[in-house]
């Protein structure tokens, strides 16, 4: 690992002003990926501000009846949480099909966010990547691509975004709180990770000196009918190749509200409300699922090794809608089960 | 960092790079104070330091779970912590798991199910297993295998280790029913 300087922020406001001083700092809190990307040499920070000991480690109800997460609290705290559990199970589940439990202990909301790709160029400092140093070339494109992007990716980068939890947060329509030299604001999920376009290098529209304090949970939670659908190489602990949060709201077997998002398949959780529109009014049958999945690959774009991923993604997302619509009173069973996704062989 | 310890990485660069700083860990019940560099990991620590090797070093990456240890009770990987960070904690290797007269039974379950073939990943194994036991989830062979991901196993003792995991939950399930 390179040398770097080491600093505790004691509030936040030291935090972001520590931050703005030092383009090559970063924050540190779990540390389970950046620490990883120091050894990589892949990060190369000069400064590391520890924001373990801010407080932003609540869970917290909000005036809409929704919850405010802490920037701070663990993968673990939030997917055990009482009431996360209860209203928001979908979160639970995209949770703990992440990573391990050592990990989940570990790692924060905030930085499951910020996470950077699992791409294995951009972890190659031999190899050239524009993600890693900017304009040299993607090898991902004509290397070995099984993992890799077959939405929004540019000719620059198709690099996935590796999370779980920011699916579930996509689906569910959370909110991204943070603060910087400007003040607060409130960023809307979707508006929180990037496409690579031509400065892959940029994951999210984080500023250089913001951080995130919270991660909001609207008042809707699905609870009744909803899965997280994660299809991987091996059983646990491992990424999603494709990964579907399915967030239904039924009347009898008619959709009254559909949200979908993809993980494993673009550079940030991928949402369609297009394609999700096409669900809400209709009937709960396989044929209008098939519609939706057809929709949202539409544009779905392989590049060899991992062409598969179409035809993957749209049988997932067929399966994730008849499993959430099927919740109800059979898939209850789902819900005791929160640490294993629903489709697991047994 | 792979091949060369942080303490000689560390003997290296000091001169020039930022100061020591001191830090306190409780490791295994005993208080411990040292000089170390922010980029030295509790792993270094406890293996370089204080020469608690029974922690073990596999991948250095997060991914097979053998530096598993205890902080503050929780399983958490050490070749991804920062010992700096965790100034004023509570640390549970290997080494302190066994009591003054007889083993942890989590120990003693594992050699009598022949839970291990060359034992490089057991010390992980077991400390991630009673960070299992202490969160208290697990309820079944299924849950165990789930939540015991994080711990590879290259000789693939998967099958003894589930054994010996379940004799002991079982055995913790049968004592809090009494």
């Amino acid at each position: 690992m390179n040398n770097f300087s080491y600093t505790r922020a004691g509030d936040v406001a030291s935090a972001v002003s520590e931050i703005a001083r030092d383009n090559a700092a970063k924050f540190i809190a779990g540390g389970t990926n950046l620490i990883d990307l120091m050894k990589e040499n892949v990060a190369r920070p000069s400064r590391l501000i520890d924001i373990t000991r801010l407080p932003l480690d609540k869970i917290e109800e909000a005036k809409d009846g929704g919850l405010r997460i802490g920037a701070l609290v663990t993968n673990t705290d939030v997917a055990y949480d009482e009431q996360i559990e209860k209203r928001y199970p979908l979160l639970s589940r995209a949770i703990l099909a992440g990573a391990s439990p050592q990990l989940r202990n570990m790692a924060t909301t905030g930085g499951n966010l910020l996470q950077r790709t699992r791409c294995y160029y951009f972890y190659d400092t031999a190899t050239p990547c524009n993600k890693r140093d900017p304009g040299t070339a993607c090898s991902a494109i004509n290397g070995f691509n099984r993992i890799h992007a077959i939405l929004g990716a540019s000719e620059d980068c198709i690099a996935t975004h590796p999370s779980d939890m920011c699916v579930a947060l996509a689906a569910l329509e959370a909110t991204v709180r943070v603060t910087g030299k400007n003040g607060d604001r409130a960023i809307p999920f979707a508006e929180f990770h990037r496409l690579p376009g031509d400065t892959p290098q940029t994951d999210t529209n984080l500023q250089a000196d913001e951080i995130i304090t919270a991660v909001d949970l609207p008042a809707k939670g699905f609870a009744d009918n909803h899965t997280y659908l994660k299809v991987r190489d091996r059983a646990s602990y491992a990424f999603a190749l494709v990964s579907v949060a399915a967030a239904l709201e039924m009347d009898g077997n008619e959709i009254k509200e559909a949200r979908l998002a993809l993980g494993g398949v673009a550079h940030k959780p991928w949402r369609d409300t297009e394609a999700e529109a096409m669900l809400n009014g209709k009937e709960a049958i396989k044929e209008n699922f098939q519609k939706a999945a057809e929709a949202i690959l539409r544009d779905a774009k392989g590049f060899g090794h991992n062409d598969f991923k179409i035809e993957l993604a749209k049988r997932a997302v067929v399966r994730a809608l008849r499993q959430a619509s099927e919740m109800g009173e059979t898939g209850k069973k789902y819900g005791d089960k929160l640490h294993r996704t629903a489709d697991q062989p047994r | 960092m792979n091949n060369k310890s942080d303490s000689e990485i560390a003997g290296k660069v000091t001169a020039s790079g930022p100061a020591k700083s001191s830090i306190t860990l409780k490791v295994n019940g005993a208080e411990r104070r040292m000089e170390i560099a922010p980029w030295t990991t509790l792993l270094d620590l406890l293996r370089e330091y204080l020469n608690l090797t029974g922690t073990k070093k596999g991948c250095d990456h997060g991914q097979c779970g053998a530096c598993t240890v205890l902080v503050d009770g929780k399983r958490i990987n050490s070749c991804l912590t920062l010992a700096i960070m965790k100034d004023g904690a509570e640390v549970v290797t290997i080494e302190g798991l066994a009591g003054r007269d007889a083993l942890h039974p989590l120990q003693q379950a594992f050699i009598e199910h022949d839970a291990f073939q060359c034992g490089y990943c057991t010390p992980g194994q077991i400390c991630s297993a009673v960070g299992l036991m202490n969160e208290g989830r697990a309820k079944t062979a299924d849950d165990i295998r789930e939540l015991m991901s994080g711990n590879i196993c290259r000789c693939g003792a998967y099958p003894n280790i589930l054994a010996a995991i379940q004799e002991v939950t079982q055995a913790g399930a049968r004592r809090t029913k009494r």
